[in-house]
């Protein structure tokens, strides 16, 4: 952040929402684990609406940035402005009530419990019955009880999974248990959601249909979605910027067209055999 | 009409088998059909079902092992016995009341002195602090003598001459226990306890705070992504569970005329802890029937008594083996599915039809 | 004096401790279990060697050297057996079915002890009963022969723990497994031998300390191992779990704790007294003192 402009320099996409607040920047944002430097400098801005892409060879540090802004781990160095409120403070919890929600790379769902259940879990902090007015089944109870299970269900008809309400989260096909983890994340009304190669696992055709579905819920919901992914058709088609990460830095940033032309990228990612 | 989802039905047929076996109880000892035996145990019974299920809340549901629970039953028992003796003026259910509501609360007090610190550790290390606080427990119980008179209660760490008592009596007495308690407990307060236990459990558990109880069980990092304070559920759920095992207490220390500390050992957390896993952890059902059979059978079967806690060893370790065996669990998963499949045929068009209520 | 006697009492209190603490950081190290059945393993070495000692017509020294040999070798076996039959099948089981075998082993263990020894307490007759101990100042401060043995064996048993892991390939291979099982598997290393290694070496050191603890304290009964081994655990929590030197000081520094509680707070009160040392150190520095802090992989 050397240039006082009003575009942020490291904005992916300048033309967005110029005036206001990004949903999430970050300054100098790094962290060290026992000496080593995992992530060094991230300085990232996204817009509002945004749809951005975080990719690089494996090890390159990505999930650790998203560890980072969830607050799985605190950050040795730079800050978080999360729609321009600082996270230094914040814990993991908090961070989730600021509007950061995120699925894993290795799906952690509730497996033990039904997917209606993972999503009301979701949906914790926007109902308020308290643990008495529960155990004395008092009408507050009821209220929110009803409220959660009809948003749950409308959250699971985002990818046509009400029928699966009650089954139980751990015996789903993988593909199925992916989903789950973004109508989960979603239910914490987030401004800005953060998915773990949401790819992962998926056969082309299922990818297609993420894709669409990513799409989808950026403008339903009018979020900012940062995602991780190796699958380069999905990041290419969908992601309106891109940072490309490489040791733990950002090696370079911009548009898909000028991501796909950047020598560098080309020699550090691109240019060896194809992940994912 | 309204739909009664799977869990409401199961729930139903659990309050339901709890009064019918009391219904049964009842009517048998009115025709003299019940041994002087059994008859003696239904109210430890009545404890033990309860303090199974308030333990099935901290290992089922929250999914942390608590060694110590003996030590939750020992405070409510202690603080039980002192709250009914020295409450001579009030009628006997009163005092029991009483009794059981106090030993509750400072169960729960326990429970967050112990809880507050402790539950920010994970696994292992909370089995085995819970242990030492159970110990620490028995072992402040063994040097605690209090008395009641005309004054009111007095209290002492050194012995029971100590205590300056004009007239009244010895209530908790060292090493000696509880002493001289009048038996105010009966199979009907027992009952009407499980009861309770089972309202609070099973309404806790199907609701927003029991969804964040066992979403910290499941995976407490995804838990802490969507916002939810694990330390605090995790408290909520420790401190309940105390607090019904103090009630618990309360009710098994009015049910004899004198209860030593040294009843309140390692060894009864670890015969809870069985009825839980043999019972199933989590199923609160389970608990109270595995409670039941486990407390008659020995009576019954007087010649294994010997080997009795051998058993329960062999039980606590086959269950484990068992049902974390990736291939018997299959085995089971594949089994459940298909009995899933053949029960849901009909009702899941009909789920449809109804639309969303609950 | 008094505070010098103290001392070294505490000191060779705490060497049991340490040795048996040694059995469960190695385990835990290895295994990330808590081997809740270790204090009985104890217990079964010194019946075993109270049985040799008792029962076999063997010679005064004679028959306590076999009595310890043989306690090593069944405690031994049986470290291997429980591992084999109870632990290794629950691998990839999460922690709390893990601690609940354990615990059902241990309870199998000490009510099995309890079918084939019965429950009165036998007293062990000391190892080293021939030998009155030292006296030093003209007879003010006395070690007892036990107290000088548990402390010699302590420091040959770290010594040669320590270079054992550190120079030679079966320890090496231990230390592998524990940094990263995965990766040692990719190395080459029999992860399952090696834990079962880990198993035998924690076994047969909890029969030596079984002996001496006996030795020291001579009622044995069926729960003999109990408090101890769960004191152990707590010695090897206060001094970091995973570390070997951390063991030996965790040991030390609970048996002088607790030898100082009984002197000069109160004898009923000891144990807990040990207790609220864990439950502080474990809310101050839940690693222990010499452990390392484990990140937990997202």
């Amino acid at each position: 952040m050397s240039k006082m402009v009003p575009v942020p320099s490291n904005s992916i996409i300048p033309e967005r929402d110029l005036n206001k607040t990004p949903v999430l920047e970050t300054r100098h944002l790094g962290i060290d684990f026992g000496g080593l430097t995992a992530v060094e400098n991230f300085d990232l801005t996204i817009g509002r609406t945004e749809i951005a892409g975080l990719i690089g060879p494996n090890g390159a540090g990505k999930t650790t940035v998203f560890n980072l802004l969830t607050k799985v781990y605190q950050p040795t160095r730079g800050t978080i402005l999360l729609n321009g409120v600082d996270t230094a403070n914040m814990n993991a919890v908090q961070v989730s009530k600021a509007g950061i929600a995120r699925t894993f790379q290795n799906i952690r769902l509730f497996s033990n419990l039904t997917v209606e259940d993972n999503v009301k879990i979701g949906l914790h902090n926007s109902v308020n019955a308290g643990m008495f007015s529960s155990i004395l089944r008092l009408p507050r109870h009821w209220r929110s009880e009803r409220d959660a299970h009809e948003r749950a269900l409308e959250l699971l008809s985002i990818f046509d999974m009400q029928d699966l309400a009650n089954h139980e989260a751990g015996a789903l096909p993988y593909g199925v248990q992916r989903r789950l983890e973004i109508v989960r994340a979603l239910a914490t009304n987030p401004s800005l959601l953060l998915l773990d190669e949401p790819a992962a696992g998926m056969n082309p055709s299922e990818t297609a249909e993420l894709m669409e579905n990513i799409r989808k819920i950026r403008d339903t919901f009018q979020i900012a979605i940062m995602l991780i992914e190796h699958d380069m058709n999905l990041v290419m088609g969908i992601c309106e910027g891109i940072a490309v990460l490489n040791y733990g830095k950002i090696i370079a940033k911009g548009t898909p067209a000028e991501i796909q032309n950047n020598p560098q990228v080309i020699e550090a990612y691109l240019g060896k055999q194809k992940e994912g | 009409m309204k739909k009664i989802s799977k869990t409401t039905r199961s729930n139903i047929v659990t309050y339901a088998m709890v009064i019918l076996a009391f219904v049964i109880m009842q009517s048998l000892i009115a025709g003299g059909q019940v041994s002087s035996a059994l008859k003696g145990q239904l109210v430890p019974i009545c404890v033990y079902i309860c303090m199974a299920i308030s333990l099935n809340l901290t290992v089922g549901i929250l999914g942390e092992l608590s060694l110590g629970h003996a030590g939750f039953m020992s405070v409510g028992a202690f603080t039980g016995v002192i709250a009914a003796m020295s409450l001579q003026t009030l009628p006997a259910p009163a005092r029991l009341l009483l009794a059981i509501v106090i030993g509750g609360i400072m169960a729960a007090v326990a429970g967050v002195i112990v809880g507050v610190p402790v539950l920010r550790l994970q696994g292992d290390y909370l089995a085995i602090v819970t242990l030492a606080f159970g110990e620490i427990i028995k072992n402040l119980l063994n040097n605690i003598y209090v008395g009641v008179d005309g004054h009111g209660l007095h209290f002492s760490v050194t012995d029971s001459a100590s205590l300056g008592l004009e007239g009244g009596i010895v209530l908790i007495n060292g090493p000696m226990g509880a002493v001289g308690i009048e038996k105010l407990s009966t199979f009907l307060a027992g009952v009407l306890l499980i009861l309770f236990v089972l309202t609070v459990t099973l309404n806790l558990i199907r609701s927003r705070s029991g969804r964040a109880i066992m979403a910290v069980r499941d995976n407490r990092i995804a838990a802490e992504s969507v916002g939810i304070n694990v330390t605090k559920y995790k408290l909520m759920a420790f401190v309940t569970s105390a607090a019904m095992a103090g009630m618990a207490g309360a009710l098994y220390a009015l049910n004899y005329s004198s209860v030593l500390p040294k009843k309140f050992d390692f060894n009864t957390s670890i015969l809870v802890l069985v009825f839980v896993v043999l019972g199933g952890m989590g199923n609160i059902r389970g608990s109270i029937i595995a409670a039941t059979v486990l407390t008659i059978l020995p009576e019954a079967l007087r010649a294994v008594n010997d080997y009795r806690m051998l058993l329960y060893a062999i039980v606590l370790i086959l269950v484990m083996l068992v049902t974390n065996n990736p291939t018997l669990k299959n085995g089971w998963n594949v089994v459940k599915e298909k009995l899933a499949f053949w029960r849901k045929k009909t009702p899941v068009t009909a789920e449809k039809g109804g639309g969303a209520d609950e | 004096m008094n505070l010098l006697l103290n001392l070294i009492n505490g000191i060779g209190l705490g060497s049991i401790y340490a040795i048996i603490a040694l059995g469960y950081t190695m385990v835990y190290g290895i295994a990330k279990m808590l081997n809740f059945a270790h204090g009985d393993v104890i217990m079964v070495g010194a019946y075993i060697c109270f049985c040799t000692m008792s029962y076999l017509p063997l010679p005064g020294a004679a028959g306590t050297i076999l009595g310890i040999i043989l306690a090593m070798i069944v405690c031994t076996v049986l470290g291997i057996v429980i591992e084999r039959l109870a632990y290794k099948p629950l691998r990839s089981a999460p922690s709390l079915a893990v601690l609940i075998t354990a615990i059902g082993v241990s309870y199998f263990l000490q009510n099995s002890a309890l079918l084939i020894w019965k429950s009165d307490p036998r007293v062990f007759t000391s190892v080293v009963a021939g030998w009155p101990g030292l006296e030093l100042f003209g007879g003010q401060l006395r070690i007892s022969a036990v107290t000088i043995v548990t402390i010699l064996t302590n420091i040959v048993v770290m010594v040669g723990l320590t270079l054992f892991t550190g120079k030679t390939q079966k320890g090496k291979a231990m230390r592998a497994v524990s940094e990263d099982k995965g990766a040692a598997q990719l190395m080459g290393i029999n992860v399952n031998s090696t834990i079962s290694l880990t198993f035998a070496i924690g076994s047969g050191l909890a029969a030596v300390a079984g002996v001496l603890l006996c030795s020291a304290y001579p009622t044995l009964m069926p729960t003999t191992g109990s408090m101890p081994g769960i004191k152990a655990f707590t010695a090897a929590v206060l001094g970091g779990i995973g570390s070997i030197p951390g063991a030996m000081l965790g040991g030390i520094l609970l048996g002088i704790i607790e030898i100082f509680a009984k002197a000069y707070i109160s004898t009923q009160l000891s144990d807990a007294i040990v207790f609220a040392v864990l439950i502080v150190v474990l809310l101050i520095k839940p690693t222990g003192l010499l452990g390392k802090k484990i990140n937990e992989k997202v």
